[in-house]
């Protein structure tokens, strides 16, 4: 057995190398965190402003953000709450026992298993009032969970723009919910009928016939992306719905929040 | 220096890991739908193969032999973590399309394959230029099969249109093969091919013979 391969040359080694390679991991993971944060919420403003519609490529993504106001709603409510946790983060929030709740079968259409009891929404305002309301919506298509921002005009009913920021769709097929001439078609787009807040939007099988009754609550469907598109449709029916945004819409339009 | 330069070029196509050795496959399949992801990812590549055999051949001396697939999965795991990072506060989108094939790198078999085979019996300025080597070898054809996958599945280059498509009103209709990862297979065959049609003394020997019909009805 020659020297190296002792057994205290082997713990003195292995020792020595873990201390150094944790020294190396943490002080990259520490000094680089400060701009990775910045990374991630640039990131989020920029889809949350590419979801109202809004773009001015003569502006910062920090600069056009100043219209946007966050404010966080509590959903069962529907009314706007200060009682948040400092950064607080919905994705971790559904899962916290306190402040997120698991949805049982029957109401989770959405798939997304757990919901955070409160979520972050991004108002537009103007001297008149509410001009966009933009919510973060997600739900489960095929291969993965969808993370976006459906956005409304100011009558809370006709939708502004929808775009999702993260998914794992195939590429071509259920990816598609990314090309911009699809996304095209959801701009004036109604969610809910004349009356109630029973939430009527969803893609159909092949392309929407504009003279046909309900065509206003309908978008193309995608073709091979029969799973993707449910999913789609679910997670707007799900977060526009009563579990969802809805009672939150509601007291915005009667003015009560 | 003359052995620096074969080190170098070497593994670009005479020793080339993907084609004669076909190590490091399986990422080649997965980031190659689009130029900017392969680029990035052979940059990454680059750079862990490069300082992975660079340490290992610092400290191989000390390296006890019943440990050192352990002590060189350390070394490459804390340079992986450490890309990542430098990713994801430089280049978020990129790293974004990544995801998870950055933090795979540490499976990359060329990566284990060279610290193993390279570093461990080399100095280490010319384990460095193996690591460089190696991973341009990568990187070639992974900027090959990308450049194919983006040109005729998505009909644009790094992102800009080259090939005017149907959707957007043009005349490509894009093949939406290439954007799936099966497609590499077939273009890393066809790099293979190529290659071993330049260099033929790569061409394995067939390792048995077809022996002749010697059934009388069917001859």
């Amino acid at each position: 057995m020659s020297a190296k391969d002792t057994t205290r040359q082997t713990v003195i080694v292995a020792t020595l190398l873990c201390v150094v390679c944790s020294v190396v991991v943490s002080a990259a993971a520490v000094l680089l965190k400060p701009l990775q944060v910045a990374n991630k919420d640039l990131d989020r403003k920029s889809n949350i402003l590419a979801a109202a519609g809004i773009s001015d490529s003569s502006k910062s993504v920090d600069e056009l953000f100043t219209q946007i106001t966050t404010k966080y709603v509590d959903l069962e409510t529907g009314k706007f709450t200060t009682d948040v946790p400092a950064k607080y983060d919905a994705k971790k929030a559904a899962k916290d026992p306190q402040l997120g709740q698991a949805l049982t079968k029957d109401v989770d259409i959405a798939s997304i298993k757990y919901q955070a009891k409160v979520m972050p929404v991004y108002l537009v305002e103007n001297k008149d009032g509410i001009e966009k309301v933009i919510l973060p919506v997600h739900g489960y298509g095929l291969w993965s969970t969808l993370y976006g921002f459906l956005a409304l005009e100011g009558d809370l009913n006709t939708v502004v723009g929808l775009g999702f920021y993260s998914h794992a769709e195939t590429p071509g097929l259920g990816g598609e919910v990314d090309n911009p001439a699809w996304k095209a078609l959801w701009p004036g787009k109604k969610v809910y009928g004349a009356e109630g807040m029973e939430p009527k939007l969803g893609l159909i099988k092949g392309s929407v016939d504009p003279s046909a009754p309900g065509a206003e609550h309908q978008i193309d469907g995608l073709s091979g992306a029969t799973l993707t598109a449910n999913g789609v449709t679910n997670l707007v029916q799900f977060w526009m719905g009563k579990n969802g945004y809805a009672p939150f819409l509601a007291n915005l339009k009667a003015g009560e929040v | 220096m003359s052995a620096a330069k074969d080190v170098l070029t070497h593994p670009v196509a005479k020793n080339n890991p993907i084609a004669l050795q076909i190590l490091g496959v399986c990422s080649a399949l997965a980031v190659t739908s689009n130029l900017n992801t392969a680029l990035v990812m052979t940059m990454a590549v680059i750079a862990v193969t490069a300082f992975s055999n660079l340490f290992v051949s610092l400290i191989r001396e000390h390296i006890p032999s019943n440990i050192r697939i352990i002590c060189q999965m350390t070394i490459i795991a804390s340079l992986v973590i450490v890309v990542d990072q430098i990713l994801k506060a430089f280049a978020y989108d990129v790293s974004k399309q990544l995801s998870v094939f950055v933090g795979l790198i540490i499976t990359n078999c060329i990566v284990m394959g060279r610290a193993e085979a390279f570093a461990m019996q080399n100095p280490p300025g010319i384990s460095f230029m193996d690591g460089i080597g190696n991973g341009l070898g990568y990187g070639v054809v992974l900027i090959f099969v990308g450049f194919f996958r983006e040109l005729l599945g998505a009909g644009s280059l790094f992102g800009i249109e080259i090939l005017p498509l149907i959707n957007n009103g043009g005349w490509y209709q894009a093949n939406g093969l290439l954007l799936l990862p099966p497609s590499a297979f077939f273009l890393i065959g066809i790099f293979i091919w190529i290659i071993r049609t330049w260099d033929p003394s790569q061409v394995e020997a067939p390792e048995f013979e077809m022996a002749p019909n010697t059934k009388k009805e069917a001859a």
